[in-house]
């Protein structure tokens, strides 16, 4: 098994490469100027001459190294990330590491919270649907998914904050921010009701989407495995309902679940982009935004990274999963 | 003997019999109609000006209402049709293309070339890919034309998986073997008799990945990566609704539900499509 794991690491390298050189490459090769960028963000009646600035132009090139030729660059950007070394952020020249360690713990949070909630609502709905094909609950709840499947959630999300969070309508939940001001002085279990209340809103628009999706796909995996010789076998040699749909139906109708995970994590930060825009949570998905708006290049090669190593860890912790799920699979045999 | 139908004539009285489908296809239908006709069937100019009716709710004169500049916002929703439903056949047109040339040729001649393209498919697999589409129209420039070609190429690693599959599957059988024998061609035996009979999930596919990129685009207008704001466009209206969210719900429902419609409407066509191909998975 640890070979597999290392040799699975293995694979994560060049992976990684890839991920990390494309990035690379489309902000180099982008129009702009990084430097020039960053003159701006001195603001007006900050330099007094044209000649001036294009010295400070010089000055900032050389700090970044780059008038390097490209693959240097990338070489040495690369050489620092193995100390974890990002750089700094040319908007306010913070060590990048500092914000992503500040924002990252809170788009995970948001998207492990969202990724639980999605399996636990979607896997019993899917089963209990499959289980009653063409009932009147499984009728409503497909129609009910297919609507849900089908709603932009940034629009969702607006429709949430002038109905719920809004003085207008309902005002029942915070529409700014992870956590109030102040509530630091709360004890922990104020403070974990304060984030918990913060966090209803933005964690309903990230999960419906996905739990209709993988609802949808639970029905139709466990319809697929019913329908097997086996389960008659099954049913035929006197086993009763539950346990047939314990032990024969679930434990195979579940292992395209597990490989599924390790790609809901890209598409939850990719909805976390425009999800915590939208009620201004200071996560990681809010910093790429902006750091995207800014040319903040350093910040947006180190969240490309990020971003890159959490969906290769997703889909190695899938694919570990996938062994221990199904005993027909070895790790041995997955090479 | 009956004569035989083909197969595509098949799968259409399959789709035929699910009517949620058939209602999809008839809305996909009329929104090509009205994009198309859009000067003829919107009441006013998109983009003219009245500030006398600034933020009327929906009446008589305005069925959706006005948005704060006096712009009928039915003829808003009319002409933005034009928009999402171009970005959508545009962006899943060069990803289908990008796909197939990929997945036909990782696997039709497999060994280093399919190393080599599918390493590349699990890289783009693992991007981020909305925050890469964010990056690059960051520093190319908010446009639609943009829209569609970072769209197209980023999606298009599905496909090339799912044609790579059909590929494996097909390249084995017989009359492959035969039209080999008889002197065809690489690339005649991989457009002229494997492509066609991998088109089918290929198509579903495309189906739902209009949905997607519509709703992509809708996104990106609503984070002012689209076109500029007097254009109009769903995401974009829905996106300056924000600002007047409070004593103008019609400005944030109206396109809201348009998108709505259009993406359910592509699915249930998708969905129809793929039972009809797969009857199994009904």
């Amino acid at each position: 098994m640890f070979t597999y794991i290392f040799k699975r690491i293995g694979l994560i390298i060049p992976t990684f490469i890839g991920i990390t050189l494309i990035t690379f490459l489309i902000i180099q090769l982008a129009p702009g100027d990084p430097a020039a960028m960053k003159l701006q963000g001195a603001g007006p009646g900050g330099l007094k001459s044209e000649a001036m600035a294009k010295t400070v132009i010089a000055q900032t090139r050389e700090l970044y190294g780059l008038n390097e030729p490209l693959y240097k660059q990338y070489g040495l950007w690369l050489k620092r990330l193995v100390t974890l070394d990002f750089g700094e952020s040319f908007k306010d020249h913070r060590p990048v590491i500092d914000k992503i360690k500040e924002t990252l713990p809170i788009t995970l949070t948001l998207n492990i919270i969202s990724i639980f909630i999605i399996y636990l609502i979607s896997v019993p709905l899917g089963i209990f649907s499959a289980l009653h094909p063409r009932s009147v609950i499984d009728k409503i709840t497909t129609f009910a998914l297919f609507v849900l499947y089908s709603l932009p959630s940034f629009w969702v999300a607006s429709l949430l904050i002038v109905f719920l969070g809004g003085a207008d309508y309902l005002n029942l939940f915070p529409i700014v921010g992870f956590v109030s001001d102040g509530a630091s002085a709360l004890p922990w279990y104020g403070w974990l009701g304060n984030v918990a209340w913060h966090l209803v809103l933005p964690v309903m628009c990230l999960t419906y989407g996905g739990f209709a999706f993988l609802s949808r796909l639970s029905r139709a995996s466990v319809l697929e495995v019913i329908r097997q010789d086996y389960i008659r076998t099954a049913r035929a040699k006197g086993l009763p309902r539950w346990k047939v749909v314990y032990k024969h139906v679930l434990r195979n109708a579940m292992i395209p679940f597990l490989t599924l995970m390790g790609t809901l994590l890209p598409a939850l930060l990719g909805g976390s982009v425009i999800i915590e825009q939208i009620f201004s949570i200071p996560g990681m998905g809010r910093l790429s935004f902006e750091s995207v708006l800014m040319r903040d290049y350093p910040t947006i090669m180190a969240i490309a990274a990020i971003d890159g190593v959490l969906t290769l860890v997703g889909i190695l912790i899938s694919d570990i999963l996938y062994v221990v799920v199904d005993p027909r699979i070895t790790f041995n045999k997955l090479d | 003997m009956d004569k035989g139908i083909s197969y595509s004539r098949l799968v259409w009285s399959q789709f035929k019999r699910d009517r949620l489908a058939v209602a999809g296809l008839f809305i996909v239908l009329a929104l090509f109609l009205a994009a198309i006709l859009a000067p003829y069937l919107a009441p006013y100019s998109p983009t003219a000006y009245d500030l006398n009716s600034v933020l009327i709710g929906p009446c008589k004169a305005h069925l959706l209402g006005t948005d704060d500049q006096g712009r009928d916002v039915l003829s808003r929703l009319i002409y933005g049709a034009r928009i999402s439903l171009s970005v959508g056949f545009v962006a899943v047109s060069i990803y289908i293309a990008i796909g197939i040339i990929f997945g036909a040729l990782a696997g039709y001649y497999g060994g280093w070339i399919d190393i080599v393209i599918s390493r590349g498919i699990e890289v783009v697999m693992c991007f981020p890919t909305f925050f890469l589409i964010l990056a690059i129209l960051a520093f190319v420039g908010p446009s639609i034309y943009n829209i569609m070609i970072v769209i197209g190429l980023t999606g298009w690693t599905g496909i090339a998986r799912l044609v790579r599959g059909e590929f494996l599957r097909i390249k084995g059988q017989d009359f492959v073997a035969s039209a080999k024998v008889c002197g065809a061609g690489d690339m005649r035996v991989i457009f002229r008799h494997i492509l066609p009979n991998a088109l089918a999930p290929v198509l579903v596919s495309a189906t739902f990945g209009v949905a997607s990129a519509i709703l992509a685009e809708s996104s990106l207008s609503f984070l002012g990566f689209g076109v500029p704001p007097y254009v109009a466009s769903w995401g974009g209206i829905l996106s300056a609704s924000r600002d007047f969210m409070d004593v103008a719900w019609w400005l944030t429902v109206a396109p809201g539900v348009a998108i709505f419609i259009t993406i359910t409407a592509y699915n249930l066509v998708g969905e129809g499509l793929r039972d009809a191909i797969d009857p199994r998975m009904k």
